[in-house]
């Protein structure tokens, strides 16, 4: 008996790509750079966060002839965003093809109720979390790998540090709790009971976790990875610097080696301008991405 | 107790740890070449291998690794697989070249078509789930390499001297046959040499 689409083989999948980077594209040439540099996967998007930011209106999927063209370009998965809740989306890039779906609040939302099911789908998808609750939720849904959401397209670390820290504190106190306080505590998270009971006997979260959302130099990688993050997603950073091959094997190799901090002191020499970034509290609410979904 | 490195650049680490240590045997994750010095044998995880070769070639660890593999086994498990082959499809250069077989990468296709098979593991057993991820398969094998299980006429796993390579995901379920079989390689190569 041949199975797909199982739990094993969609969480394994993102099992395969801890310890990586995966960096956001927008065409086949990117695509083969991120490629060349170790990325071990693209996100094939039309514009990165910081450009969706600037240009404002109503961000969707990706015109279907970028993704194909990165498709066709590399050899390493190649992982697409849909919007919050959009089926047809998320069953257009199924049907194309795309190894991961990243429903993504990076895109304006299609429902702000409901996210998708995604235990529905052959394809696995990724989801942003900025606590446990948000976390448990997305797993519950069927995502099989999350992401900190942090802020994208800033350049400003801050968010991602935030909701790493948070959600690892509170893995922390879930593991130290007694079983019969669960329930209270699900309560207080908005977290399914059974995803806390999973995670309380594992001792972590049962899905592969990284981090995304602000990186923008290889030390905020090793950051990330610091605390506790199994990989990390580069939106903005690497496209949008001075000499992306060079920036962008210098975040594989932080990533790696995230604690070697002579390497990583080498492999920040002379990258050039990093991203000008954002201060979070320029942003309004209706400007932060990461109060997109629940 | 022996030692067992897995090789860790990038991919399944943890898994392949806990497997090795549930198999009777110490474990080591390897970030750096001297770290290679004082171990019985060595595992190449499951990972993406583009990457894993990109890191290899930065830290000198390929002519290490060969030198490593002239007498100490090592297993490689998908990614790591391809990193042993001597000949991959479509490319003009291999990795290791440690096995004599010629590999296609992501031929069962897309992450879509990923899939789990009872497999038949010759010399391991019977009713083995094989988690294929973006799995290559051996395409072809030289006389010296022994087949030892096959997923539709596919080979999906193969051995060649102290050589182990598996298409699929060992490290994945918690039916640590396979692991097991790798220590009982490493314990008969290092009785030889003793």
């Amino acid at each position: 008996m041949l199975k797909t689409g199982t739990e094993r083989v969609k969480r394994g999948m993102a099992e395969m790509q801890k310890g990586g980077v995966i960096m956001d594209v927008v065409n086949a040439e990117q695509a083969r750079i991120a490629e060349a540099a170790g990325a071990v996967a693209v996100m094939a998007l039309e514009r990165v966060p910081s450009d969706i930011r600037a240009a404002g209106g109503v961000a969707r999927m990706a015109d279907p002839t970028i993704t194909e063209e990165v498709l066709n370009a590399v050899s390493i998965p190649v992982m697409a965003k849909a919007r919050i809740g959009h089926i047809v989306e998320a069953r257009v890039l199924e049907a194309m093809g795309v190894d991961y779906i990243d429903e993504s609040e990076v895109l304006t939302p299609a429902d702000e109720v409901f996210h998708l099911l995604k235990s529905d789908y052959t394809v696995p998808f990724v989801c942003g979390a900025r606590d446990l609750g948000e976390a448990s939720r997305r797993i519950a849904e069927g995502a099989s790998m999350l992401r900190t959401k942090g802020e994208p397209g800033t350049g400003n670390i801050v968010e991602a540090v935030r909701h790493m820290r948070m959600i690892q504190g509170q893995i922390r106190k879930v593991v130290a709790m007694s079983e019969d306080e669960l329930m209270t505590e699900a309560k207080n998270l908005g977290a399914p009971f059974e995803v806390l009971l999973q995670i309380k006997k594992a001792g972590k979260l049962p899905v592969v976790n990284f981090a995304a959302g602000g990186i923008a130099t290889p030390a905020d990688a090793a950051l990330m990875m610091e605390l506790g993050a199994d990989g990390v997603f580069v939106g903005s950073g690497i496209f949008k610097s001075e000499n992306p091959e060079k920036f962008a094997r210098a975040i594989v190799e932080a990533t790696t080696h995230y604690q070697d901090y002579k390497l990583i002191a080498e492999l920040s020499k002379d990258l050039g301008t990093a991203m000008k970034g954002i201060d979070i509290s320029t942003l309004a609410h209706g400007e932060r991405m990461q109060e997109r979904g629940w | 107790m022996l030692k067992i490195g897995v090789l860790a650049l990038q991919g399944a680490v943890r898994e392949h740890v806990a497997a090795i240590e549930a198999s009777g045997a110490e474990a080591v994750a390897v970030k750096r070449v001297d770290q290679l010095t004082d171990l019985d044998g060595l595992v190449m995880p499951g990972g993406e291998s583009t990457a894993m070769r990109r890191l290899i070639d930065k830290y000198h660890f390929l002519e290490s690794l060969k030198k490593f593999a002239q007498n100490k086994p090592v297993f490689g498990t998908c990614a790591g697989l391809i990193l042993m082959a001597k000949r991959i499809q479509g490319q003009d250069t291999a990795h290791l070249e440690l096995i004599d077989m010629t590999v296609e990468r992501n031929a069962f296709g897309r992450q879509v078509d990923s899939f789990e098979a009872e497999l038949m593991i010759h010399g391991v057993g019977e009713d083995y789930t094989g988690v294929f991820i973006r799995a290559p398969f051996i395409v072809e094998v030289g006389p010296e390499v022994e087949i030892l299980s096959k997923h539709n006429d596919r080979i999906v796993a193969a051995k060649q001297g102290h050589f182990l390579c598996a298409a699929f995901h060992p490290e994945l379920t918690d039916d640590y046959r396979l692991h097991q079989y790798f220590v009982k390689m490493v314990q008969t190569a290092k009785e030889v040499v003793a």
